[in-house]
């Protein structure tokens, strides 16, 4: 028995432990000193954990677009971070121009349902135009082509939109209703990370009933399981993918005004981290799962708020917070090399991995 | 009719989005033809001419008027596009959304005739140039090749006349070449019209004859050949030799950032195009191996202050070393997890460096300067004359070592594994061993360019090595043809040096780079000058022997 259990331990699979028991104990050696030091007071952690909260909710619902396209063609939708972006670049014009006519603090409500429209609709134009141009053609290519198709398209896309609107930063407008802060029990919260999390919240619901409940969440559940099959059951895969990518934008642009609500402007860059960031939270939740990617976002926005000050702070590190991106994909390594499954995720066959 | 109609849109839809995004604008600085056409027209009337030609192939039945109509239809809807975006904007101010609906771009589109004769203009243009295509493609296979080099050739020489110019005025009698082909701003009429003749009374001379050269050349005994290519690469050594000479500084430099993306393209060619290993976060070893430079030689941190030759060895092992230690975690992934964790790693070691919890060392977001040049006896190596050697030295190095290991049995085990893992490791291919030893090499050779990089700027900051570097090398191998090495060289020149070259054009830069690399994945995924085994792979299911179908590009280089 032990014998057996020996051999099919291999030298990598003890540097890869012991490389992840030294991860473990520094977190937790970390996580102790900083409480034992007492820099930060509950206030500080519970601002903390909105903040994390707020940003984990926007990356869980890019996470959406990009665990759904992975379902369903198992593909990095590499450009998905730009389909992001370019909601909340186009919506920034009409914010502006309530903003300018007053209309946005007379009826704010009404402008930010506007706002989020027109943010909505771009994004998925944008994505399924992308679907349609630079992704069906290449469906049955090898893996590595339609990953470099992605890529072109995101700088594509990038740029184009640089070219429309210019390359400066621009600032959104301020909503006065979203300003100041609610009290909850003794807690303040800042109102426009309420609002964040609250509207990704139903969104997340929306979607997640929309693909648990109706015929057609059903019928991309099927695709995505498995096509042939599917394909033969009298479902219309062109349709499916179709409306993947119709979900996905969807969920990007609502999330792109969300960013640009927390965060208050918007650039033509603006989706290269957020965009990798989600990823990794997709990947965190079990690619390809959708309430994984929700627990995967989430979980990525706490970690990377709470941990620069828990884990590094205690360490003696300098200026902490430098190195959060560098945690968010320290998690994604660890991820990777203990669980590829993903938190939430299956099995997955070698076909799919 | 209705495909006429609908290429006719995509058209229009194609040449108002370069309109907006201020491509037209910017390009019609430079004249192709002084004052008769410039490049941004050309742009335009390139667009229309390809949508009607495509409109023409795509006509169902062969007759010749129906074709004509057809290419005719949809050069009428490219022109008809490009007018309503006239009238819309004079009509509407779009300048409050779209920031290059200028004044000036109305004025380029409408032949500066005002909105109303300009629409008539437009269509007219638009219908010619659809109706010019459709002769074009009606016309016979030679007279079609010999046009489409001769005016291709004008039109680079008007792109790359600022390259032209200063290359031609370096040498003596060249000079004149200048005055009749060039004025300050485009081609002269009469070079134009010159050089015209000049290529296509070339181009008919080879169609119709180099088939029978190529064919005398086969037919010689094997001595005489073997003399003839060896010449061929004596002249080839000698023009390397001498190119910083002849093509003065500025041109250098794009040299040596091309050499420095031919070096690291070739080493990740080993870990991408060997052993199939995707690999985005390939800049983490770029960054490792200028940063070991700048920490053992620079006098500013003053650990080590070693020469650069010292310290070269050192950058290698360090390459090495880093390979397989960021390898080691990643060796049971595949595809995509692969490319995401590496991309991961490299950015990890970017905000590494870039974080002030490792300033002390590493020097922080400030970087690491005075990093001294290298030198060989009383030979430095200072600017990018000089560099080159040091640069192409380290690519024929890399070359060599390249070639002999494809060939040889870790070159084989590692195709294998490529092709299929499983069926490697039932084969007896030790995975681990492979994968590492892939992993390290392309490191190794990512290190030494590195290294080279750091000496020639004389400083290493954190931001020179962000994720684009992975993604812009990884573009390089797969555009020019994976696992090939003239293709890594082809795709570095084409990737790399020609953006270099049009740097007034900057801002469109990567927006033709993405465009590119889309379409070059749609219509032709095996790269410009792919390996034979991979093109095979590719096209398998359009049958065997199709390879006349779209002759491999003779691209010089």
């Amino acid at each position: 028995m032990l014998k057996r259990w020996k051999k099919r331990i291999t030298p990598t699979d003890v540097v890869m432990w012991l490389i992840g028991g030294a991860i473990l104990v520094l977190i937790f050696w970390g996580s102790i000193a900083t409480l034992a030091t007492g820099t930060y007071t509950g206030h500080h952690w519970f601002d903390f954990i909105i903040f994390g909260l707020a940003q984990g909710s926007i990356y869980a619902l890019i996470a959406m677009g990009y665990t759904m396209v992975y379902g369903i063609l198992r593909m990095i939708n590499f450009a998905h971070s730009e389909v992001f972006m370019c909601g909340p670049y186009t919506a920034y014009y009409v914010a502006a121009a309530f903003y300018s006519s007053g209309f946005l603090d007379q009826y704010p409500i009404v402008s930010l349902i506007m706002i989020f429209l027109v943010s909505m609709a771009t994004s998925t134009l944008v994505a399924v135009l992308l679907e349609r141009i630079a992704y069906r053609p290449l469906r049955t290519a090898p893996r590595l082509i339609p990953l470099i198709t992605a890529i072109g398209a995101s700088f594509f896309l990038q740029y184009t939109f640089r070219g429309f609107y210019g390359s400066g930063f621009q600032a959104y407008p301020v909503v006065q209703i979203l300003e100041g802060e609610i009290t909850f029990w003794g807690f303040r919260i800042l109102k426009f990370q309420a609002v964040v999390i609250a509207a990704a919240a139903i969104l997340m619901a929306a979607l997640y009933s929309f693909v648990q409940r109706t015929r057609l969440g059903k019928a991309i559940r099927a695709v995505s399981e498995d096509k042939e099959t599917s394909a033969l059951m009298g479902i219309d895969i062109d349709r499916m993918i179709v409306t993947t990518f119709v979900i996905g934008g969807m969920s990007a642009g609502a999330a792109g005004v969300l960013y640009a609500l927390m965060f208050k402007q918007v650039h033509f860059f603006m989706g290269f981290i957020p965009g990798i960031k989600a990823f990794t939270a997709a990947v965190l939740g079990g690619i390809g799962n959708i309430p994984g990617a929700m627990l995967g976002g989430i979980f990525l926005g706490l970690v990377e708020s709470v941990g620069p000050s828990l884990f590094l702070d205690g360490l003696g590190i300098v200026a902490p917070y430098q190195l959060k991106d560098a945690i968010a994909f320290t998690m994604l390594v660890l991820v990777l090399i203990f669980r590829p499954t993903g938190i939430l995720g299956e099995r997955l066959t070698v076909k799919k991995a | 009719m209705k495909q006429a109609i609908k290429i006719g849109l995509i058209g229009g839809v194609v040449e108002i989005l370069l309109s907006l995004i201020g491509m037209v604008e910017a390009f019609s600085q430079r004249d192709i033809v002084a004052h008769i056409i410039s490049m941004g027209h050309t742009l335009l009337f390139i667009v229309a001419l390809f949508m009607g030609y495509l409109a023409a192939k795509r006509t169902p039945r062969t007759g010749s008027l129906q074709i004509l109509s057809n290419s005719f239809i949809s050069g009428l809807i490219v022109g008809g596009l490009v007018s309503l975006l006239v009238i819309v904007g004079s009509l509407i101010n779009l300048r409050k959304v779209f920031v290059n609906a200028m004044p000036v771009l109305y004025e380029l589109l409408t032949f500066k005739q005002g909105t109303q004769i300009g629409v008539f203009l437009l269509l007219g243009a638009g219908a010619l140039s659809g109706a010019l295509a459709g002769l074009f493609f009606l016309s016979p296979k030679l007279i079609r090749r010999v046009l489409l080099i001769s005016l291709g050739s004008i039109v680079g020489a008007g792109v790359l006349q600022d390259l032209l110019r200063p290359t031609f005025a370096l040498w003596g009698p060249l000079a004149i070449i200048n005055e009749w082909l060039f004025t300050a701003n485009g081609l002269t009429i009469q070079g134009a019209i010159g050089l015209f003749l000049l290529i296509s009374a070339f181009s008919l001379f080879w169609f119709r004859k180099g088939a029978a050269i190529q064919t005398g050349f086969q037919q010689l005994p094997p001595a005489p050949q073997r003399i003839l290519k060896m010449t061929g690469i004596l002249i080839l050594v000698f023009i390397l030799l001498i190119l910083p000479r002849v093509l003065g500084l500025f041109l250098s430099e794009v040299l040596t950032i091309v050499g420095l993306y031919v070096l690291l393209g070739l080493g990740l060619n080993i870990v991408v195009g060997y052993a199939g290993l995707l690999d985005l976060g390939y800049v983490a070893f770029f960054a490792i191996g200028s940063y070991t430079v700048a920490v053992l030689t620079s006098p500013e941190l003053g650990f080590f202050s070693l020469s650069f030759w010292q310290a070269l060895p050192l950058v290698i092992v360090m390459g090495v070393f880093s390979g397989v230690l960021l390898g080691t975690p990643v060796l049971k992934m595949r595809g995509d997890y692969l490319a995401i964790a590496t991309l991961g790693f490299g950015e990890i070691i970017r905000i590494l460096v870039l974080s002030d919890f490792l300033r002390p060392w590493l020097g922080g977001a400030q970087g690491i300067g005075k990093i001294p040049k290298a030198f060989i006896g009383g030979f430095e190596f200072a600017g990018p004359q000089q560099i080159y050697y040091l640069i192409l030295a380290g690519c024929l190095l890399v070359i060599f070592i390249s070639l002999r290991l494809r060939d040889s049995r870790l070159g084989r085990a590692w195709m294998a594994v490529r092709e299929d893992e499983d069926v490697a490791q039932a084969m007896g291919i030790n995975l681990v061993a492979t994968k590492l030893l892939a992993f390290a090499t392309g490191a190794g050779f990512s290190a030494l360019s590195g290294a080279i990089f750091a000496s020639k700027l004389g400083s290493v900051y954190p931001h020179s090595f962000n994720v684009m570097i992975s993604i812009n090398i990884v573009c390089v191998i797969i555009v020019g043809g994976m696992g090939n090495i003239p293709g890594v060289i082809v795709g570095a020149i084409a990737l790399v040096g020609l953006p270099e070259l049009l740097r007034e054009f900057a801002e469109y830069r990567l927006f033709v780079y993405g465009a590119a690399l889309v379409a070059m994945m749609l219509l032709r995924p095996e790269g410009l000058w792919p390996e034979a085994v991979h093109r095979r792979e590719l096209h398998e299911e359009e049958g065997d022997g199709e390879g006349s179908e779209s002759p491999p590009e003779s691209k010089p280089d």
